[in-house]
């Protein structure tokens, strides 16, 4: 479903943002991705959902080979992904339902279809009582859910997100949390950079973890890549 | 597209300051070109009316029968260039310059015969009122056996065209510098309000719309603002006519033909700057 192969990243300064990085997602996986600021958890999501190219090595996503696909098909692909950031990034002038179903509209989707959709995403997040509130209306929790039923709406098959929780506070951490676990639970893939160690800790899910743009550990595979390769 | 005009509409409303803003710099801009298309029709006009008097005046001989001339009337109409020939006796010069020269009024009482000799006054269509044709046409008129002279005021033509050349190489530089002046000022003011939007933008991109989509709703605004800037400018425009016509000189305004391309040029503006700066924008954010 995703999957890096030998993926190194450089920018045009010459830094190195990831180094020689493999691994694959499954269908239906929660994987966390974590590492300090810096240690390039952004980028890897960044390939994913094509907003950058990898410098080499091979990035796959739901059948698309992100290298040689054209930027036509990137709005396709990003159709498919559900993607969520720290800082909610919802249009300030939208409703938190016009801000849902503005992802159908670019769509070219119907309004008898957008409808019912956004009203189940909304309920499914939890906010169908605030359909009407602007952001600005909103706590950050609400704001962050608002954001993820954005993500949610269009069916994708996986979620990325980054540091959704970097913004909130540890009531609505662990409720956009559990929200997440609940989407996965239907069925949706969550990939989630975070570097709250305190919220990986505990949980069963595969963990990630980059340094310096390296892969340093996988949980999949339980114990550090490092050694794994050795 | 209806959710593009809705896009566009919503950027209006949202921003009202910055799209008044836009709106007024781009009247201004157009307004500017205007006033000197104002300038330049006015002048057009009046060289028109100037060239109108230009004509080519064949003396004919004395004694040179009716006939004659009618048949060389009919000769000289043919010529390409004419538009239209005048034949005055030798009676008419004289009643004209009795009439024209009142302060020689002693002069004329005194003479035993006219002296004035009959003569073809011959007129040129617009468009071959310059010294060249006009020497064309003298030659071929010197051709006839009873054409004794013929002139044509050669001098004070090709000032005229001097003046005419001047006038179209002026409009052609100064209008242009404004056009291309307001061009930029036009794409600058919409490459701002594409800039002052590039998180709607970034947000529309990470969802899936694609270029295309995004490119609508700005395209119709610019379009929008371009159009209503042009009509404010002939707006104002109209005003700057009106004082300068009661307070100055009598002027032409533009006829409703012309009046139409103050909006179809704020438009075509407005569409095209706006293409280029979201094109830009969006090329400036492709993955790298």
């Amino acid at each position: 479903m995703i999957r890096f192969r030998n993926v190194f990243k450089a920018y045009p300064k010459g830094s190195l943002a990831l180094k020689d990085l493999t691994f694959h997602i499954r269908k239906g996986e929660f994987a966390f991705l974590t590492g300090h600021s810096g240690a390039g958890k952004s980028t890897v999501l960044k390939l994913i959902f094509a907003e950058e190219l990898a410098t080499s090595g091979s990035v796959q996503v739901s059948g698309y080979h992100l290298a040689s696909m054209s930027t036509r098909d990137i709005p396709k692909l990003r159709r498919r992904l559900g993607i969520v950031f720290q800082d909610f990034r919802l249009l300030e002038d939208r409703t938190a339902e016009e801000n849902i179903a503005f992802t159908l509209e670019v769509t070219g989707a119907r309004s008898s279809v957008i409808e019912p959709k956004v009203t189940r995403v909304l309920a499914q997040v939890g906010l169908a009582a605030k359909a009407l509130a602007y952001p600005r209306e909103l706590s950050g929790g609400e704001q962050q859910r608002v954001a993820i039923a954005r993500a949610l709406v269009n069916d994708p098959f996986v979620i990325l997100a980054d540091e959704p929780t970097g913004n909130l506070d540890e009531r609505a951490t662990r409720g956009v949390f559990q929200l997440l676990r609940d989407i996965n639970a239907n069925g949706t893939a969550v990939l989630m950079a975070t570097h709250d160690l305190d919220l990986v800790r505990g949980t069963p899910f595969r963990t990630l973890e980059l340094q310096d743009g390296g892969l340093v550990y996988d949980s999949a595979v339980d114990r550090p890549a490092a050694e794994t390769e050795s | 597209m209806r959710l593009a005009f809705r896009e566009a509409l919503r950027s209006f409303r949202r921003a009202p300051l910055l799209s008044a803003l836009s709106v007024t710099t781009i009247a201004f801009a157009i307004f500017v070109v205007g006033l000197f298309g104002l300038v330049a029709l006015n002048l057009n006009r009046a060289l028109r009316e100037v060239e109108k008097r230009v004509e080519v005046v064949a003396y004919l001989m004395r004694g040179t029968p009716v006939e004659v001339v009618t048949v060389a009337i009919g000769d000289v109409e043919r010529f390409p260039e004419v538009a239209d020939v005048t034949y005055v006796t030798e009676d008419q010069a004289l009643a004209r310059a009795q009439k024209e020269l009142v302060e020689l009024q002693g002069v004329f009482d005194d003479l035993v015969s006219n002296p004035l000799p009959a003569s073809l006054e011959v007129r040129l269509k617009p468009g071959f009122r310059d010294s060249d044709h006009l020497r064309d046409v003298a030659e071929r008129l010197r051709g006839f056996r009873f054409v004794e002279d013929v002139r044509y005021g050669r001098d004070w033509v090709i000032k005229l065209d001097r003046i005419r050349d001047l006038t179209a190489i002026g409009m052609l530089v100064i209008g242009g510098a404004f056009a291309a002046a307001s061009v930029v000022i036009i794409g600058t003011t919409i490459r701002m309000a594409v800039f002052q939007r590039s998180r709607e933008i970034a947000i529309m991109r990470l969802v899936g719309a694609t270029d295309g989509f995004i490119r609508l709703p700005f395209l119709l605004e610019g379009s929008l603002k371009g159009a209503l800037g042009g009509t404010f400018a002939l707006g104002l425009t109209y005003v700057a006519y009106v004082a300068f016509d009661r307070m100055l000189l009598r002027a032409q305004f533009f006829n409703p033909a012309e009046a139409v391309v103050f909006v179809v040029f704020g438009f075509a503006l407005g569409f095209s700057a706006s293409l280029a700066a979201v094109s830009r924008h969006l090329k400036s954010v492709r993955p790298a």
